[in-house]
């Protein structure tokens, strides 16, 4: 493949690194006590995406469909366990619900992204699938950890509040409604945020790297304008879905609170 | 009316209590007494179904509970928890909001029938202006007892209803819900206190929680 982007070599790559100097020798000097931790977490940066760039380059060669739906399916597991990984509380089956939530939300956003907008053919080209896929999961994860967190949490505080209306009268939907509002609203500001600044306080990622691969930025935009898009959808629906099938749970059927199944992780 | 067989609620290993067997007839009142931490208050959250029972059933009007709509079965059986939670708003506000609950929709709030019991407890109608997160303990108790009795409740279960008022109000809720109770056969109540002459003054008959605990 001919490239119209200058290549880095391994000696500019340590060009680079010498930048890391900076941050040694400031924490020697000041006794930071972080050499060790910036030490590890440079290696692990290097090897990381030195692997991952060895891995996506085999993955575009595929033309197996199954292949890439299979490591798409191991994407979204690893993008659920980490959505749960960050909540303080726990109960059984957390993580199929955040992996259920995931997988739906993702999957019809990746459907209605790549095969109806984009129109990629096929629909699996992992040129395209796997990078969006990755940036769609990498923000609904986001708003599914907040959005749970925030729900259960809510449920603990507001334990008092919540069965003061049950004990009057309220069926489950009327004593929990206002948590899952706040909940779904937490788990959606990050991405409205990034929706209100973007372009005016910082380039998306996406687009500086087309633009730095010689797409023409308008081209660029383009592309940016449908993954924010896909983002927004995907999170909404993922953090709706999580905070519904944990209301669910916790406010169960007979209409009980049972923070008796939370247990702190 | 309301009969309860064979409830057993177990705390970790042990058992809180278990084999408690009564039966609530109309008109009745029944005095629930034990010693701090026998679990008076998990028995009258077992009977309103806030917490879960490790054996035995409960029964109102001859339906066991799984029976029951529990919106429902609690708007007719009401617990009053010794510390009322309030919510943000005036003390109107607190009585008014739970009328928007789809169980209560066929009703409304009645504000003449409220200052009807606030005189019955020496209080002027301004309580209502009050803002409820800022009460004392003892109106909150008050705020709590007016947020039952308005819904027409057929039981009520009172956990140490004048526990933080003063004994001049302590005799005025007493009467009032004495006045409650006549004015419909079909009414009772279950009370916890521990002010055994309270108990003997107002209750008919006493479940002593300390006699079931551990047995069997």
């Amino acid at each position: 493949m001919q490239a119209d982007y200058l290549v880095i070599s391994n000696g500019q790559l340590l060009l680079a690194a010498l930048l890391i100097v900076v941050n040694f020798a400031i924490s020697l000097t000041f006794r930071l006590g972080l050499a060790q931790s910036l030490m590890i977490a440079t290696v692990r940066m290097v090897v990381q995406l030195l692997l991952i760039g060895f891995v996506l380059e085999w993955l575009f060669l595929q033309q197996n469909p199954l292949v890439i739906v299979a490591i798409a399916l191991i994407m979204a597991c690893v993008a659920s366990q980490a959505a749960v990984g960050r909540t303080k509380r726990r109960f059984v089956g957390i993580y199929w619900n955040s992996l259920l939530s995931i997988l739906v939300a993702a999957g019809l956003v990746a459907g209605w992204g790549l095969g109806v907008t984009v129109q990629v053919e096929p629909w699996y080209d992992p040129q395209y699938f796997i990078p969006m896929l990755g940036m769609v999961l990498g923000n609904t994860l986001t708003g599914i950890s907040l959005g749970l967190d925030r729900f259960m949490e809510g449920l603990v505080e507001q334990q008092d509040q919540v069965e003061t209306l049950l004990s009057l009268g309220a069926d489950r939907w009327e004593a929990g409604r206002r948590l899952i509002q706040e909940a779904v609203r937490t788990g959606m500001i990050p991405i409205i945020n990034s929706m209100m600044v973007t372009g005016l306080v910082s380039l998306p990622g996406m687009m500086t790297g087309q633009i730095l691969a010689g797409a023409s930025p308008i081209d660029a935009v383009r592309y940016q304008i449908v993954i924010m898009f896909m983002i927004a959808s995907a999170t909404a629906m993922g953090t709706f879905g999580v905070v519904l099938l944990a209301f669910n749970r916790l406010l169960s059927a007979d209409h009980r609170l049972r923070l008796d199944l939370l247990r702190p992780s | 009316m309301l009969t309860v067989e064979n409830l057993g609620r177990r705390l970790d290993e042990r058992w809180l209590w278990r084999g408690v067997n009564f039966a609530l007839e109309p008109h009745m009142r029944l005095g629930l007494v034990g010693p701090s931490g026998s679990g008076k208050t998990l028995l009258l959250r077992s009977l309103v179904q806030l917490d879960r029972v490790a054996e035995g059933q409960v029964s109102f009007e001859g339906q066991p509970l799984a029976a029951w709509s529990l919106p429902l079965y609690r708007t007719r059986v009401i617990y009053l928890p010794q510390r009322p939670t309030l919510f943000e708003g005036t003390v109107e506000e607190n009585l008014q909001m739970l009328f928007q609950l789809a169980v209560h929709q066929k009703r409304c709030y009645e504000r003449e029938r409220i200052v009807d019991y606030l005189e019955r407890l020496n209080r002027s109608a301004g309580f209502l202006d009050q803002v409820a997160p800022r009460l004392s303990g003892g109106e909150a108790q008050i705020l709590g007892l007016l947020r039952a009795l308005q819904l027409a409740p057929q039981v009520l279960l009172l956990d140490e209803p004048t526990a933080s008022l003063d004994p001049e109000s302590t005799a005025r809720v007493e009467a009032l819900l004495e006045t409650w109770l006549r004015a419909d056969q079909q009414r009772a109540c279950i009370w916890t206190s521990h002010d055994a002459t309270q108990i003997e003054r107002v209750t008919d008959g006493i479940l002593d929680l300390a006699g079931v605990q551990d047995a069997g």
